[in-house]
């Protein structure tokens, strides 16, 4: 219960300042946006192909903005040092790091429901066409990419050049999730539920959620504090 | 002495590789499908199977820095991924090259493939990631937990061929499939192969193990001139 209040103490903080801040949000958001106008030129959006590549289109823009909230998610408490302060408090690391990890997938979340209607509207597509399952997806492969990204903000935090080590360290780690997240997306956008075949998809975001879940909470204790 | 075994061992690896490179070209027949061209798996699936064991003792070394705090097992880790990450380029390679002669293609994005190619990646992450780190211990733990996180990447590249239909062909090893599609005397020479590279395996880690020991040593008396200066 304690281990509960302190994830939550976390998150609703991270959640806080970002929410009088806004600095990642408004530049996620404004990147997704721009990645999903990019696309177009990318490929004829009138076609038939954008529906085969939807799923594709939609998780590259999550994972790519993603970075951009992950790659905050630790640097902002370097100034003053935060981070410190936080690792010396009496919780945890495995608090510490799932508080942040729920706050980046909140805001994460925030950046797909904006995305979601901007893609429907610009590409002339129905999403909305299996929704609880869609939303089943967004979320398992969203905590996914969250788990993974968080444990890596926090493994890069002091590096030198961050920012070009976080991406090239966290994209190939989430290949499973995103992977699967694609096909699965692909799927339900164009209005199929999902065929017996494609149930190893399920099972593997699922595996992958519970796998690295429960790897980075074992070890950003000794990522923290050594 | 250390050297001398080291040489000893890898002078032995040699010859017994050419020995088995005798075998393979001169004394096995073509195979009855594939041809000629079956050969060159003689030495993809050992490749293979020497990155496999250097990824698995690198995951292992990782989990024994986290208990012990003893850098000798960061050493052996960089030099274990080293030189798996060279065996999987070897095994990319050979892979690619029967693929051009037996699909007409020299990739495809399949299952196996292309977790081969990621395991490639995320390891190469590794070696970046160690040298964006200058304090010997904190890159020795950052880079013990990633490696722990890579090994994911080896299993499901391992796996593959049994979770998704691929096209890369399924497992024909007899320790897999219980035998039969596979001529034991061709298995017979491939295992040779793979214990011949496994030693050669063993020297190149010991020599860059060497390296990593001296380098550390120059970092930590460089330290040491800088704080008496």
């Amino acid at each position: 219960m304690r281990f509960l209040r302190q994830t939550l103490t976390i998150a609703a903080k991270d959640l806080r300042s970002e929410i009088r801040t806004k600095e990642s949000l408004n530049a996620a958001i404004s990147f997704a946006i721009v990645i999903l106008v990019l696309f177009s030129f990318a490929v004829d959006p009138s076609s038939e192909q954008i529906k085969e590549m939807s799923g594709g289109l939609l998780w590259l823009v999550f994972a790519f903005a993603g970075a951009l909230i992950l790659n905050r998610s630790f640097a902002r408490e370097l100034s003053n040092d935060c981070l410190d302060a936080l690792v010396s408090s009496p919780i945890p690391g495995s608090a510490l790091f799932l508080g942040k990890a729920v706050a980046n997938f909140v805001l994460l979340m925030v950046v797909e429901f904006v995305s979601m209607p901007i893609f429907g509207i610009l590409y002339n597509m129905d999403w909305m066409r299996q929704p609880l399952w869609l939303a089943a997806v967004l979320v398992m492969a969203t905590w996914g990419i969250t788990v993974i990204g968080t444990m890596f903000s926090a493994l890069t935090v002091n590096l030198r050049m961050r920012e070009l080590m976080l991406p090239t360290l966290i994209y190939p780690m989430m290949i499973p999730a995103l992977m699967a997240a694609m096909r699965l997306t692909t799927l339900l956008i164009n209005g199929e539920g999902i065929p017996a075949d494609d149930w190893i998809w399920v099972r593997l975001i699922v595996g992958f959620d519970i796998i690295f879940t429960s790897l980075a909470v074992t070890l950003v204790e000794v990522v923290l504090v050594g | 002495m250390r050297e001398k075994i080291l040489y000893g061992v890898g002078l032995i690896a040699g010859l017994y590789l050419v020995r088995n490179l005798y075998q393979i070209l001169l004394v096995l027949p073509d195979e009855v499908d594939q041809g000629a061209i079956y050969r060159i798996l003689l030495f993809h699936v050992p490749a293979w199977i020497t990155c496999f064991t250097a990824y698995f003792l690198a995951g292992a070394a990782s989990v024994m820095y986290l208990i012990k705090k003893n850098l000798n097992y960061d050493t052996f880790c960089v030099a274990a991924v080293e030189v798996g990450l060279a065996f999987t380029l070897i095994g990319l390679a050979t892979g690619s090259i029967w693929a051009r002669i037996i699909w007409g293609i020299w990739w495809t994005w399949d299952a196996r493939l292309t977790w081969a190619l990621i395991t490639c990646i995320i390891y190469s992450g590794y070696l970046m990631l160690r040298h964006a780190v200058d304090d010997p211990t904190a890159r020795a733990k950052n880079s013990a937990v990633l490696c722990i996180f890579s090994y994911a990447s080896v299993i499901i590249t391992y796996k593959s061929i049994d979770w998704w239909r691929t096209q890369h062909p399924g497992a024909v090893l007899s320790i897999r499939t219980g035998g039969g599609r596979m001529d034991p005397a061709m298995e017979s020479i491939l295992f040779q192969n793979a214990v011949a590279l496994l030693m050669l395996a063993a020297v190149m880690v010991a020599v860059r193990m060497r390296q990593e020991e001296t380098q550390r040593e120059v970092e930590s008396l460089r330290r040491y001139a800088h704080a008496a200066a």
